[in-house]
């Protein structure tokens, strides 16, 4: 009965911005106003997922859920629920479709239909005190690794694993360690880094936003342990500079772990030195890709250079430097601690493991979900997402931003994998998607993605620079009532073109977004071109049409 | 063409932006790959990023001009025009896009007679576009700032800009 109760606030960069730094202020007001310190204690969280509902307090560890509070709420709260031991329900979680209450944040569907590997302690613990990540097993897949394991076993434990990277690369992850570890330099010099890319510039993604603001420790310890297997010393953290949230927790989880000896030279006594610095982006799309970083934590133009070489053998000042995505890393200290079998049993053949979802747009539940690999688009849509607004159909999902293409009806029930979804022409990419609903318009949302190419290409290589400009000029014609019958021929040869000889990724996935929407709905590019409308009504110099959008209605 | 000089002498001289970046280039010199580091420090000392300190800082690093003006004008987050003393960034990543944010960048250019990248005249606003700040749940969203505003409504931004004097 002692125990002492947590009051876990979000404080994930969504919830901040609704509020929950006022939030935890009045918090703490009535806390000490009604002389219960000694028996609260409020901890502020990173992103708890449902970013929609917030701010968002947890009563830990009866795991009680208040959502959308506001500061007159708290008052409420503290003298019902922390004084008196009543659970104030007017401001719980009501089920949309039941219409019940839900006190329990594990109790609701949103929460409850997750697997949460990679997110396992955003949420719930302190993101930068390191008492917290330790009270979690931090920290020891570490000292597993350096007292007890050879880099080879840590090697096999993630192949068997299947993990693959998340970043959007999709490459298996142990083997990515075993090629940059055996790497081997010519020269007498053995240095070699490892990168943590958090450049996450997809639109509509922001995994690896919540990861490093919720628990960054779980990244830094991950970094440690790939420069122990590959046998590097530094290691460099580059990070966009959208995200100073991310950045300022990274950071002081980095002084905290230096502090601690998890970091530093001789880390834990055993004779491995490590260190991570962070680098800060300035505001380039193309710099997730990865030569094109490398150019950018050297201080220069981020322009990515032909492959090979790649960075496993020549990556950052020309040394072998290995690179993985935040998600990616968040998994490996569990995978460590459990091991690669336990971790392979979630998932599916070939797509091992969860993955993170950013789900926005037209969906009711919008935050950040993980779901096991292969999970159906239905069953993220409509059971974690709480379906669509205003009961509107369903028309389209993008998956994998600028460089994916859209998942329309006909692919609800396909599980999301990285073959199936390379089967269909998209890609899961990041793990950003958007939902959108029968009134938007297939069109204007690949000008949208093109737009966007066309703005972050880097012009170093031609048909990215140019191609991707006169596709562009295709789409705005089309958009604007002026389309040529031969332009959906002339989009696809492009497009096809642009693929094929394009230097990097950026490029080479440019015409993505044009050719699955092209593929999927050619009729409505159809409408724009030969009947002047536009079947949703969004481009304004097109007619609207009377006929019924091609969507998937009233799906439960 | 023209010949790339050092601001004059008088003007470094006693100049506390040019005594921090002096400090700041120390501080850096040495380091591997700082340059953006060092860019995106000048750029908050003086605001912006124009020719001459780019200049002053090839010199004093040993960078080749042509190498930081090729980095300033690479990276979007860098300028070399001057802004104002806020920034209002619209976002225009797809999940705002498709929440409407055309129309709040449309109803803040018009409000503010600039377009994205110009200031305004009492030197108060620039309007910049920005490509995802991953508040993408809270769509559309503009950030001030550190303030972030989210569920934008184009009617919504005449209250939003009273709010910074």
């Amino acid at each position: 009965m002692n125990q002492q109760k947590k009051l876990l606030i979000c404080s994930g960069a969504s919830c901040i911005s609704s509020g929950a730094n006022k939030i935890k202020a009045v918090l703490e007001e009535q806390i000490a106003r009604h002389n219960l310190t000694s028996k609260f204690e409020i901890v502020e969280t990173g992103c708890m997922g449902s970013c929609d509902l917030g701010p968002l307090m947890v009563v830990s560890p009866e795991g009680i859920f208040y959502h959308s509070l506001k500061p007159r709420d708290i008052k409420d709260i503290a003298e019902k629920h922390f004084v008196n031991g009543q659970i104030v329900e007017g401001l719980l979680y009501k089920d949309p479709v039941t219409g019940k209450q839900i006190p329990k944040i594990d109790d609701i569907p949103f929460f409850q239909k997750q697997t949460k590997i990679a997110l396992r302690n955003c949420g719930r613990i302190h993101p930068i005190n390191i008492n917290d990540y330790l009270a979690v097993k931090g920290y020891q897949a570490l000292q597993k690794v350096l007292h007890e394991m050879a880099p080879e076993e840590v090697i096999h434990e993630i192949k068997i694993s299947g993990l693959r990277g998340r970043g959007g690369g999709g490459f298996p992850t142990g083997i990515k360690w075993e090629i940059t570890r055996k790497s081997e330099l010519k020269l007498e010099d053995q240095t070699k880094y490892v990168i943590c890319n958090a450049d996450e510039g997809d639109p509509g993604a922001f995994m690896d936003r919540s990861i490093l603001e919720g628990d960054p420790h779980s990244v830094i310890e991950a970094m440690v342990i790939a420069g122990y297997v590959i046998g590097a010393r530094q290691g460099y953290v580059y990070i966009r500079a959208e995200y100073p949230l991310a950045i300022e927790r990274l950071e002081a989880a980095i002084k905290a772990a230096r502090k601690y000896g998890a970091l530093g030279e001789n880390i834990f006594d055993s004779g491995f030195d490590f260190d991570v610095e962070v680098r800060i982006g300035a505001g380039a799309f193309v710099c997730g890709e990865e030569t094109a970083l490398i150019h950018s934590i050297q201080g220069g133009r981020g322009e990515p250079r032909p492959k090979p070489p790649f960075p496993a053998a020549k990556g950052l000042w020309n040394k072998p430097t290995l690179i993985n995505n935040v998600e990616t890393l968040a998994n490996i200290p569990v995978i460590i601690l459990r091991g690669g079998n336990w971790y392979s049993r979630f998932g599916i053949e070939s797509s091992r493991g969860t993955k993170v979802f950013a789900l926005s747009g037209d969906i009711n539940n919008t935050g950040l979900i993980e779901v096991p690999m292969g999970t159906s688009l239905r069953t993220i849509i409509y059971e974690l997402g709480g379906g669509i607004p205003g009961n509107k159909g369903f028309k389209a999902a993008l998956i994998g931003g600028p460089s994916g293409g859209v998942l329309t009806a006909q692919h609800l029930d396909l599980p999301l994998d990285y073959n199936t979804l390379a089967k269909t022409g998209a890609m899961i990419g990041s793990g950003g998607l958007v939902i959108m609903d029968e009134n938007s318009c297939m069109v204007d949302i690949a000008k949208f993605y093109l737009d966007f190419i066309q703005d972050e290409s880097c012009g170093k290589c031609t048909p990215c620079r140019i191609g991707t400009k006169r596709m562009l000029e295709i789409l705005k014609r089309i958009i604007s009532g002026k389309g040529k019958t031969n332009d959906l021929v002339e989009l696809e040869d492009l497009g096809r073109l642009i693929k094929e000889t394009s230097l990097c990724g950026l490029g080479m996935s440019a015409p993505n977004p044009v050719l699955s929407t092209l593929k999927n709905f050619r009729d409505e590019y159809e409408a724009h071109i030969q009947e002047k409308i536009c079947p949703a009504g969004v481009c304004e110099s097109l007619r609207k049409t009377t006929k019924k959008p091609k969507a998937e209605g009233g799906v439960k | 063409m023209k010949v790339e000089t050092q601001p004059k002498p008088d003007v470094i001289k006693g100049n506390e932006n040019y005594s921090r970046l002096d400090k700041l280039i120390e501080e850096y010199k040495e380091k591997e790959g700082s340059l953006i580091t060092v860019l995106h420090q000048a750029q908050k000392i003086f605001g912006h990023l124009p020719r001459e300190v780019q200049i002053y800082i090839a010199e004093k690093m040993g960078i080749p001009f042509p190498e930081v003006y090729g980095v300033v004008s690479f990276y979007s987050l860098f300028s070399m025009k001057p802004r104002g003393k806020y920034t209002i960034e619209v976002c225009m990543g797809t999940a705002c896009y498709v929440k409407g944010a055309q129309h709040i960048l449309e109803q803040l250019k018009k409000e503010l007679n600039v377009q994205p990248g110009e200031i305004t005249p009492d030197r108060r606003f620039t309007i910049e576009t920005t490509r995802c700040k991953g508040a993408c749940s809270l769509a559309p969203i503009i950030a001030i700032g550190k303030d972030i505003y989210s569920k934008v409504k184009p009617e919504m931004t005449k209250d939003i800009l009273n709010n910074y004097e």
